[in-house]
């Protein structure tokens, strides 16, 4: 198919449903956010929103209000600010820190994240920080295989700081163009382990002056509302400056994200989108936004 | 961020009616609008939802709060009996095959926590029933899955069957069962790769599996923190494949794990354990009751209805 599938023509064809926008039309695409986890607060806020605007132009056919739907969708997502989703990339190394709560995807997702950029030519390193979980060393070294980077690690059961502290010695004695280091996946609610980490950062900051340049969240798209105290811990230990938004492959869509970058203002930077290698995209807003009403549409046509 | 209890949202609508001597049709609509927010927060699925509250408020509404003393505190109590009933009784049995070995297969969604489940549910099998398992690494696909399964055995000292990652998990699980018989393990433990319930390939391969193996349970393992995708994920899994029983992953978080709700509601298969840690001693019995206060926020169920 051709660009047709831009997301305001979706959204067209949605609401070509109903004729006319009434208590019913809302009520629909309030369910369709929620389903989306979008989450009760956001979804109100939104759609009363939308009810005003609608009210204010007039507007009483379905097919003028989809200008509207987007329009706010994608503002409550980004507000007035388009989000770049580039990497905060040094001259000289850059350090990445990959934080998140269990089985999320923090591990594969390096591994995507070291065959893209090398693939754009950099020297990758990784680090394995997930002392603690049963093969977490090895199944970053399996990945460190695949693409072809070195991976650093330790024993299983050693100090997780130390390891950082090895990898960056030895990705500056290399010089290398990125580390990226991995941990152990812990819940948000867990403060020793909250502290753990904050240590880990720790050793990163102090040797090596703004490092960690990026600290990348990995959410689950299958997480519900959950996600929005994981985003605000982690923000809050490690100043988390992306999202890594993982298995939307699947049927879930992860909307708790809007709520995510519209109170903590943390933008997504990247999507998950299988288990292989390329199975990873820079986010695009619309295109997002526009899979919040995917199945919707596809039941109709 | 505005994640307040049930308790804290009713407190309000209770005053109101508390001087009353009964409630009507007005008073437990507010109220439910108010526990259809503690849900739909909570992560229970916005269809599970709409039907569970408008079986309460036709219970609510009808012929026992008439009797009850204290309407605020009648409806509170039909909201939780209700969701208790829904969430099933206390149901930690593991079955047993009449002629060993009693095969159990570990499926679900990637990163659900399978794979320490099965370390778990040995280690269980054998303190608590002095069992004497066997665990089979039949997921192929995952980087290390194998080393990961074979850490963990070694852990708890238990042996663990591997063919490596080159054999299809259909034959690793038919050898498997043949070397049990032999060494004569009374619980053969599946552990299977995370997949997508809609990857028909994939899911194919877990019906070869059960075809062959006939298990005694089929557990699905599922993450607590699983938003409105629980009611498909769980749907997929049991059409597919007949679950026995569900284990609900990671509840030592601060989820409030809505998806338990939803999981039983779609499909009707009791949730069996609880994962309270990454630890192998962290696995317990699932209680309906405290599952029920807690989707609802409701840390204590008793302070409010002296309140109301
Ligand atoms: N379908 C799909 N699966 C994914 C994706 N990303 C990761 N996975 C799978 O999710 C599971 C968990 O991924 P990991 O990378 O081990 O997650 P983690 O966050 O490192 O886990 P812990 O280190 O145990 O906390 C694995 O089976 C991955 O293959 C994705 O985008 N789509
Ligand atoms: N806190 C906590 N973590 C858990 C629990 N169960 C599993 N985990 C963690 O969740 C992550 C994923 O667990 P796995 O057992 O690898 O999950 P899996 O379903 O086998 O994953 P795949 O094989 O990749 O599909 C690991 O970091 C586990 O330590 C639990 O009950 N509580
Ligand atoms: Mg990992
Ligand atoms: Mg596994």
């Amino acid at each position: 198919t051709k660009t047709r599938d831009s997301f305001s023509g979706k959204v067209n064809d949605l609401v070509a449903r109903y004729r006319k926008v009434d208590e019913e039309f809302f009520e629909e695409l309030e369910e369709i956010l929620i389903g989306a986890d979008v989450g009760f607060e956001t979804v109100m806020t939104l759609v009363d929103d939308l009810k005003m605007e609608v009210k204010r132009r007039n507007i009483s056919d379905s097919k003028e209000v989809q200008s509207v739907i987007s329009e706010k969708l994608v503002e409550i997502y980004q507000g007035n600010d388009a989000d770049h989703t580039e990497l905060n990339m040094q001259e000289g190394l850059t350090v990445i820190l990959f934080v998140g709560v269990n089985g999320v995807g923090k591990t594969t997702t390096i591994g995507k994240l070291a065959n893209k950029l090398k693939g754009e030519g950099k020297t990758v390193m990784l680090a394995a920080g997930d002392t603690f979980r049963a093969g977490a060393i090895e199944q970053l070294e399996v990945w460190g295989e695949r693409v072809g980077v070195e991976v650093i690690k330790q024993a299983e059961g050693s100090d997780p700081a130390a390891v950082m502290f090895d990898a960056l010695r030895s990705a500056k004695a290399k010089k290398a163009d990125v580390l990226i280091c991995d941990t152990a996946g812990r819940l948000q609610n867990k403060v020793n382990l909250m502290n753990e980490l904050e240590k880990v950062k720790r050793v990163i900051e102090r040797e090596i002056p703004g490092a960690p340049h990026e600290v990348l969240l990995a959410l689950d798209a299958t997480t519900g509302q959950n996600a929005l105290i994981q985003a605000k811990t982690f923000k809050e230990v490690t100043n988390v400056t992306g999202i890594v938004l993982t298995k939307l492959d699947g049927t879930a869509k992860g909307g708790i994200v809007l709520a995510i970058r519209n109170e903590l203002n943390i933008p997504v930077k990247f999507v998950g989108l299988g288990e292989k290698m390329d199975d990873l995209q820079e986010f695009d807003a619309d295109k997002y936004v526009y899979g919040l009403f995917a199945d919707v549409i596809e039941e109709k046509e | 961020m505005a994640f307040e209890g049930l308790t804290d949202r009713l407190q309000s609508t209770m005053q109101k009616i508390r001087g009353k001597g009964k409630v009507n049709e007005a008073d437990v609509k507010e109220m439910m609008r108010e526990v259809r927010i503690a849900l739909l927060e909570a992560d229970v699925n916005f269809k599970v939802v709409k039907d569970f509250i408008k079986r309460v408020s036709e219970r609510a509404v009808g012929q026992e709060v008439l009797k009850s003393l204290t309407p605020g505190q009648q409806v509170i109590k039909v909201v939780k009996e209700e969701l208790t009933e829904l969430m099933g009784g206390d149901q930690s049995k593991i079955a047993v095959a009449g002629r060993p070995p009693t095969v159990i297969m570990m499926v679900g969604l990637q990163g659900a926590g399978k794979t320490t489940t099965t370390g778990k549910l040995a280690n269980l099998l054998r303190k608590k029933h002095n069992r004497k398992p066997l665990l089979v690494a039949a997921d192929i696909y995952r980087p290390a899955a194998i080393k990961q399964l074979e850490t963990l055995g070694k852990q708890i000292n238990m042996p663990v069957f591997s063919l490596g990652d080159q054999v299809s998990p259909v034959e690793i699980a038919r050898q498997a069962i043949e070397k049990a018989k032999e060494e004569h393990h009374d619980y053969v433990l599946i552990d299977t790769a995370g997949r997508l319930h809609v990857d028909e390939t994939l899911m194919g391969e877990l019906k070869d599996i059960k075809e062959l193996t006939k298990p005694d349970e089929i557990f699905l393992v599922v993450d607590a923190m699983t938003g409105q995708d629980a009611v498909n994920v769980a749907a997929s899994f049991n059409e597919q494949l007949g679950l026995t029983g569900v284990v609900l992953t990671k509840l030592d978080g601060d989820t409030r794990g809505g998806a338990a709700l939803s999981i039983r509601a779609v499909s009707q298969t009791p949730i069996k354990f609880v994962g309270m840690g990454e630890k192998l001693d962290a696995l317990e019995a699932f209680h309906p009751d405290r599952m029920a206060s807690r989707i609802l926020g409701m840390g204590d169920v008793l302070t409010l209805i002296e309140k109301a």
